[in-house]
């Protein structure tokens, strides 16, 4: 299949305070990869996976996803492809008890109640959070409602995955749990994140942008194992790495 | 700390309606529809009249006991928002100032009747509305409004209120936390101070609101907020509103404590 693709040409994005965020960006992510994206802080990262659902439209370039150009009149089609995790889980989760929020991803794709209940078990059994399905959010801890998140996102079966610091949240232990549940996903994944342990866990090619664009990309172990480069990007050695 | 404590205090009503009683298990919609009724029914007397009031007690009572809410945490916020209503009443025996004899040789002014109606429909109304969230929960509320027709939006309104109040809260507390740990006590300069926390609040409302928005969107949202049905009417809850309505009928239309004060004093004379 590859239909799955995501591509950017020549994007580049000024928000309405003129702040640049991409400049003539272009990558293109074939189905069923997974890639990091790493920067420094304020490199664009958050603004470029708002495009992938069109959130924000670029200012000039174009977007592709999954063979649809991300325009006004194809934003709705492009939402059902692409999931996007965001980093604040706060913001996700909108509904007032866990079933509802993940089980309003399915209804918006019109499908029928027994299917939405059936999609919204297996999101929640999933990530392991299937008896904090009657509770409100605001009554669960950080990592919890990070996990739920994550299966309000994943009931929608997306052909794209998209996460911004998706493990910012989390203990060790969910943290590992998150890393195994990534891999198991086999669509394409886009993950924007300082953790580069995370990243070299998961993902097999890498995207490092810097002011808007980007400064390398390839293989994740090449990027991650070359100290110069991370350091020119305000980051560092993977942990697991610095030890050898 | 005061601020931390209130906060809390608002997360246990929640809790308290994950409970599993009569009463919570009644339908929200029959729950809803009984609790306006009983509204309704305390508004509607006389301005002066405090007697047939009383038995309306039952009702809030009722609830409490069969669903297993503590008397003190209802009676505490109700004491919390209770300077509304003393306020709204306290010149009545002031300016309403006609006599009346409640025993004999005993006169008060009207104004004291009509002081103590205000009160006490406040108490029953007040202690009913948080008796039906602690028993019901907000969002079972919400689903219950939904389903008895009231458009989506209000509904979607009433909800994200309930949701963001207390992330707003955190996000209050937080801010009052950094300012206090900073401050080594010092207060000459609170009030500007405060008034640029609530600016600050503001502005990352907004920012705040749009990101959620986002997250709506990129879930689908097209402008109608989904709903699954969940409840449906039982017989119990048929019996629960019927007995309701019979109850407050009666209690409205008869002067029962008349009737019942004449019965006691015919069977000790």
């Amino acid at each position: 299949m590859s239909h799955h693709i995501v591509e950017f040409k020549n994007v580049s994005f000024r928000y309405p305070n003129k702040t640049e965020a991409l400049r003539d960006i272009s990558f293109r992510i074939t189905h069923g990869e997974s890639v990091g994206i790493i920067g420094a802080n304020g490199a664009g990262k958050s603004t470029l996976l708002m495009h992938l659902n069109g959130y924000l439209m670029p200012t000039s370039g174009t977007v592709n996803i999954g063979n649809l150009y991300l325009g006004r009149q194809t934003r709705q089609e492009i939402r059902k492809k692409v999931g996007i995790v965001f980093q604040n889980p706060d913001e996700q989760l909108f509904m007032p008890t866990v079933y509802e929020d993940v089980a309003f991803g399915p209804l918006n794709l019109g499908m029928d109640e027994a299917m939405v209940r059936e999609r919204v078990r297996s999101a929640l059994d999933l990530v392991g959070c299937l008896d904090l399905q009657h509770k409100s959010p605001h009554h669960l801890s950080n990592g919890q409602k990070s996990s739920v998140a994550i299966a309000s996102v994943m009931a929608m079966e997306p052909d794209i995955l998209a996460m911004d610091e998706p493990a910012a949240n989390l203990d060790p232990r969910s943290r590992r749990l998150l890393i195994n549940l990534l891999r198991t996903f086999e669509h394409s994944k886009v993950i924007a994140s300082h953790d580069l342990d995370l990243i070299l866990d998961v993902c097999q090619r890498c995207i490092v942008i810097r002011e808007g664009n980007v400064a390398a990309d390839g293989p994740a172990f090449d990027i991650l194992t070359n100290k110069e480069l991370l350091e020119e990007n305000h980051l560092e050695l993977p942990l697991s790495l610095q030890r050898g | 700390m005061n601020f931390d404590k209130q906060y809390y205090n608002i997360g246990f009503l929640d809790q308290l309606s994950y409970k599993d009683t009569f009463v919570h298990k009644l339908d929200p919609r029959a729950k809803i529809i009984t609790t306006s009724l009983f509204f309704f029914t305390v508004i509607s007397f006389s301005k002066y009249e405090v007697a047939s009031l009383l038995p309306f007690f039952l009702y809030p009572v009722l609830l409490m006991t069969i669903g297993e809410i503590p008397f003190m945490l209802i009676f505490r916020k109700v004491i919390l928002v209770s300077p509304f209503a003393v306020f709204i009443g306290i010149f009545n025996p002031l300016l309403d100032s006609g006599q009346v004899f409640i025993f004999q040789g005993l006169a008060i002014s009207v104004g004291w009747l009509s002081f103590f109606s205000i009160l006490i429909r406040f108490t029953l109304t007040v202690s009913t509305t948080l008796l039906l969230i602690a028993t019901t929960s907000f969002p079972g509320v919400c689903h219950g409004l939904r389903q008895l027709g009231l458009p989506s939006l209000f509904v979607s309104q009433l909800s994200f209120l309930y949701r963001y109040i207390f992330v707003l809260m955190e996000e209050t507390m937080r801010i009052v936390r950094a300012r206090n740990m900073r401050s080594y006590g010092e207060r000459g300069k609170d009030m500007r101070i405060l008034v640029r926390i609530a600016g600050m609040l503001f502005i990352r409302t907004v920012e705040r609101a749009e990101r959620i928005y986002s997250a709506m969107l990129s879930r689908g949202f097209q402008g109608d907020m989904p709903s699954l049905k969940r409840y449906r009417i039982k017989m119990a809850d048929v019996v629960f509103t019927v007995s309701i309505l019979t109850f407050l009928y009666v209690f409205r239309l008869y002067p029962v404590t008349r009737i019942l004060g004449g019965f006691i004093q015919g069977v000790f004379s």
